[in-house]
């Protein structure tokens, strides 16, 4: 019994594996090219600024773009701009900072009616929560075998 | 006479009629092709309440006071409420009967919520156990996505079998005595699932419930597609119609000539809702707005209508579920006299 019912999900699976309309992927990863490109073009203009007009070195200069883009992101996101340039950019407005900061910015903005402490404050990292937890996990882990077995 | 058909049909011999019905939706669906037929609409998604609950609370408490009115009745005149939501522990129903004061049964089966309520209410009428019951349900898009989905300022791309949650609600007062359409057959769905996990594609897995349930009305009550004048499925959207279509073909039934999905007619091609609407408040508001007023005109007499649920939760989805479907059908005939 299990057996047959097993082979009537996996046909009807496959079935509709098939037959489900696809994303156009071409076209997305087009967007995702230009709409990434784009926030990337104006990350470097700021990061030119601040080396030619405010003297900052390399690092500084680029601290100061990852604020700036940060800050961006946060107030795209709070006028309700940035799901729009979201739902057109895809991957290309998730993976530069901005997105990181839109994906902040929108749940504290959703969660503020349950309070400041079980809204705000418990739900801020919802999205983004996970990405903190392994990027930073990662770097201590790749830190420590730098540390014992590179340097 | 008999009251059971089959395995999973009841037979409503004493005619408990629909006597009146109200809808209220939002914006983007005022926007659709069906806007003229809707009760009200709402200037905004927050209708000037702080939270998008308890916009729904309201717009579920005004849906039902609209149909009692409409019905010439009072609060005190209505036996049972039957009402249900999206919301975890069903909270828009809860607050709005807690406003009502009327003796209610919260119910949920997702988004098979209407033909649910519809079903348990006219039993109840036709048992003689209540004269006038009150059917509701509601969803808004907000309430929807923030407990289902992303925050909505969050910059995320649909899937193009994905689809949107009408904010909308939708009543519908049955009653022993008065004008309307009667509720005649009802075919309680069984939970069916073919094991699809994909959240962005509810209409694949719903679907087979729905061809499951309308093949045993079919062979409960020995009706055939030809015995209705329209088939009707709550939320399928574009791409779960298809299936359903095609799954049924399979059985031998042939309902494609004579079947809408409520999610492909709420919203038009250009609104940018992929495959279609979905939510408690689709088939609510096409069923009492829309399908009840073209039975009233006399343009279709006998509808078989079947809201669908897809009985997921964010924790079983988490935890690698697949997703259970629901179909509840109702046949409501206009009879003479």
């Amino acid at each position: 019994m299990d057996a047959i019912k097993q082979k009537q999900d996996q046909e009807y699976q496959q079935y509709v594996y098939k037959k489900m309309p696809k994303s156009n992927l071409f076209k997305n990863c087009m967007l995702a090219f230009l709409v990434g490109g784009a926030i990337c073009t104006v990350g470097q203009i700021v990061l030119n600024i601040g080396k030619n007009y405010y003297n900052m070195n390399q690092e500084r200069a680029a601290i100061f773009t990852s604020i700036v883009m940060i800050f961006l992101g946060a107030v795209l996101t709070g006028i309700g701009v940035y799901d729009d340039i979201g739902k057109i950019g895809g991957a290309g407005s998730i993976v530069p900072i901005t997105g990181f900061s839109n994906s902040i910015v929108s749940p504290a903005m959703e969660f503020k009616r349950e309070g400041y402490v079980l809204g705000v404050g418990a739900k801020m990292f919802v999205v983004a929560g996970p990405v903190l937890v392994y990027g930073i996990g990662t770097s201590v882990l790749i830190g420590l075998i730098y540390h014992f077995f590179i340097k | 006479m008999e009251k059971r058909l089959g395995g999973q049909t009841v037979v409503l011999h004493n005619n408990p009629k629909i006597i009146s019905r109200a809808s209220i939706v939002g914006r983007k669906e005022s926007q659709g092709p069906l806007a003229e037929y809707f009760d009200e609409v709402m200037p905004d998604n927050l209708w000037g309440e702080d939270s998008w609950e308890k916009t729904e609370c309201r717009m579920l408490k005004e849906v039902c006071e609209k149909a009692i009115i409409n019905a010439n009745k009072q609060v005190t005149d209505i036996n049972y409420m039957f009402a249900g939501d999206l919301l975890n522990q069903i909270m828009t129903a809860n607050f709005a009967a807690r406003q009502l004061g009327i003796p209610f049964f919260g119910l949920f089966g997702a988004c098979s919520t209407m033909t649910e309520a519809l079903s348990l209410g006219s039993i109840m009428v036709d048992g003689g156990y209540a004269n006038n019951v009150l059917c509701a349900t509601s969803s808004h898009f907000c309430t929807a996505e923030r407990q289902f989905r992303y925050p909505l300022e969050q910059g995320t791309q649909r899937a193009p079998t994905g689809q949107w949650t009408v904010t909308g609600a939708g009543a519908v007062i049955v009653s022993n005595k008065g004008d309307g359409p009667s509720v005649t057959h009802i075919t309680t769905g069984k939970v069916i699932d073919y094991g699809i996990k994909d959240v962005n594609n509810m209409g694949a897995a719903m679907a087979p419930a729905a061809a499951e349930t309308i093949k045993t009305h079919f062979q409960d009550t020995g009706r055939g597609p030809q015995d209705y004048d329209l088939i009707v499925t709550g939320d399928l959207g574009k791409f779960g119609r298809e299936l359903t279509i095609d799954l049924l073909a399979k059985e031998g039934y042939d309902i494609s000539s004579r079947y809408i999905d409520c999610g492909c007619e709420i919203y038009s091609e250009d609104q940018n809702v992929q495959s279609g609407g979905s939510g408690c408040g689709c088939s609510a508001v096409v069923f009492t707005g829309f399908i009840l007023k073209k039975m009233e005109d006399g343009e279709i007499n006998r509808v078989l209508i079947g809201s669908t649920g897809a009985l997921l939760s964010t924790t079983s989805t988490q935890q690698g579920e697949s997703i259970p479907g629901i179909v509840h059908l109702v046949a409501i005939e206009k009879k003479e006299g």
